[in-house]
């Protein structure tokens, strides 16, 4: 599975945990217009720590929190790159 | 030197009485035989007066040397198992030891004290030592702590404090406690002053062969932690040990696990007592139910007199310990002389049910959650034998509660992946079900074992 298609699978299904109703997860969808809360962001870095092996916010000092979903998958995405590269 | 009227633990020994013994895995020794005999091979009189540290590699060589030191020394610092040999030193040093007893087995390091006895338990003929009348000072360690543990000082009158009833020779004794720790310790003067004999773990046994000697000796009355409960549930050799009294301490006792040893031992009376090394014999609750109730709370007519002060458990009682040992030692009680335990308790509907240590929070963005209150949740899924709850950092709120678990049996075969994603399922159902939202784990990780300590409770990893 796409890094990209893990954490959206993983946003529906803390959304569902929580019965949070979801908008269109687009590239362009400001988080903090998700519906998910902290706590939910929380659940989620947590799990796709569990899943991808890596939680880029915390492995490095220089990543801000992402505005829209499409920054939240690059983070990801670039964080996955930069751990290829070192191993 | 203060002197006891107290009778000291040798005069709980009697020749001519029914025979009791102390069976560990490689040896027995007859209890009676001690009337006339000693384990520490004649040199019991150079040990009078002296702050003696107690040091062997098994349980059994301890009792003896227990029996024998009380009303004899002036201290006796009773090390664990598991304390690192570089320790030592330090206990020497703060206890003032002047004489040390060792099996000869357990290595001493470099600790320095001239007068070195050896305790066996082949016992040797010895006339009898009249007891020095002193009033012993029992010294026992913290468990569940990380560097240096502290030294706690008991009187003897304290620690059997709790023990009432008349001799019965009929009660065999098991534990799966070590003796040289608070919750063993009980187990042993119990069964000394009690008359009976008690069956002993040995360093290293396996729990099926500790089981099997538990059954063979036909032990009538079983102690230890829940989670060595848990792991005895696991073996098959559970089955051949059929106690009639089942007692848990020393961690929480939830309901998921008394309802399995009710399911176990249908005919047993089960309780679950509430002690610490500091506070002592709290007290014992036998309605089947997790917790306790609320009456027990303030003046109560009994001599254990508890509070609640800021969610903790506050005990203040004559089997409390007298002291912490060495200079600049904190004090072990308030001025009202209550001792703070630092266990956590939540009044529900009438009973106090304990939540967890104050020391183990896990702070959810500014949200607590004590990592038992979780466990005790996923406990009562009937698929889990036990679990682990503990915190991941996390970028957005700090932590997060993330946890372990331990299934009865792992599924197999064909529809093992799919069945395992239903458990994970199930067990975040029950959760959220029960528990506020920033309690409910954020991960749910099967493992094949989850580690126990050598003090038997869960051990737990504080980030």
């Amino acid at each position: 599975m796409s890094i990209r298609l893990t954490i959206t699978s993983q946003i529906e299904q803390v959304a569902d945990e929580q019965k949070i109703k979801l908008p269109p997860l687009t590239d362009g969808l400001v988080l903090l217009d998700s519906g998910l809360d902290s706590l939910c962001f929380a659940i989620l870095v947590a799990r796709l720590e569990d899943s991808l092996g890596i939680d880029p916010f915390t492995a490095s000092d220089d990543v801000y929190f992402p505005v829209t979903l499409g920054d939240f998958v690059r983070v990801y995405e670039n964080a996955a790159k930069s751990l290829a590269v070192a191993s | 030197m203060p002197r006891s009227h107290w009778p000291s633990l040798r005069s709980s020994i009697n020749s001519s009485g029914p025979l009791r013994y102390l069976w560990a895995a490689g040896a027995t020794v007859c209890l009676n035989d001690l009337a006339g005999g000693t384990s520490l091979g004649g040199r019991l009189p150079e040990l009078c007066g002296k702050s003696v540290l107690l040091a062997t590699a098994e349980q059994i060589t301890a009792a003896l040397a227990l029996i024998e030191l009380d009303g004899i020394a002036r201290r006796i610092v009773v090390c664990p198992p598991d304390l690192p040999t570089e320790y030592l030193s330090h206990l020497v040093e703060r206890a003032e030891i002047d004489a040390v007893v060792t099996d000869g087995v357990r290595a001493l390091g470099d600790c320095n004290v001239p007068l070195r006895v050896t305790c066996t338990t082949t016992l040797a003929p010895a006339p009898s030592v009249p007891s020095a009348g002193l009033r012993t000072e029992w010294v026992l360690l913290t468990s569940g702590t990380t560097g240096v543990p502290k030294m706690v000082a008991h009187s003897i009158a304290g620690l059997t404090g709790a023990i009432k009833g008349c001799l019965d020779p009929d009660i065999v004794w098991g534990t799966f406690y070590d003796i040289r720790r608070f919750g063993g310790l009980q187990i042993f003067l119990r069964a000394l002053l009690g008359g009976n004999s008690l069956v002993l773990s040995a360093c290293g046994e396996a729990v099926a062969d500790h089981l099997a000697r538990l059954g063979n000796r036909g032990v009538t009355h079983l102690t230890g932690t829940p989670s060595h409960w848990r792991r005895a549930l696991m073996s098959p050799a559970l089955r051949a040990v059929t106690p009639r009294y089942v007692r848990l301490s020393g961690e929480i006792a939830d309901q998921a696990i008394l309802d399995q040893l009710r399911a176990f031992f249908p005919a047993a009376s089960i309780a679950h007592a509430y002690a610490s090394t500091e506070a002592g014999v709290g007290f014992e609750v036998d309605d089947g139910l997790e917790g306790f109730p609320a009456s027990m709370i303030g003046p109560n007519g009994g001599d254990v007199h508890m509070e609640v002060v800021s969610g903790s458990l506050h005990i203040r009682s004559p089997r409390a310990a007298t002291r912490y040992i060495g200079p600049g030692s904190p004090d072990l009680c308030d001025d009202q002389g209550f001792v703070d335990t630092r266990d956590m308790v939540e009044l529900r509907d009438g009973r106090y049910y304990f939540a967890g240590r104050r020391d183990g929070i896990i702070n959810v963005g500014g949200l607590k959650v004590h990592p038992e209150e979780v466990e005790a949740v996923i406990n009562r899924h009937p698929d889990v034998r036990m679990s682990l709850v503990r915190s991941r950092r996390n970028p957005i709120t700090g932590e997060i509660v993330v946890a372990e678990v331990l299934l009865r049996t792992a599924p197999t075969g064909e529809s093992a992946a799919s069945r395992t994603a239903e458990l994970k399922r199930e067990i975040m159902q029950c959760c959220r079900a029960d528990l506020a939202e920033h309690k409910v784990p954020a991960s749910i990780r099967f493992v094949s074992t989850l580690d126990v300590s050598e003090a038997g409770k869960l051990a737990r990893y504080h980030a």
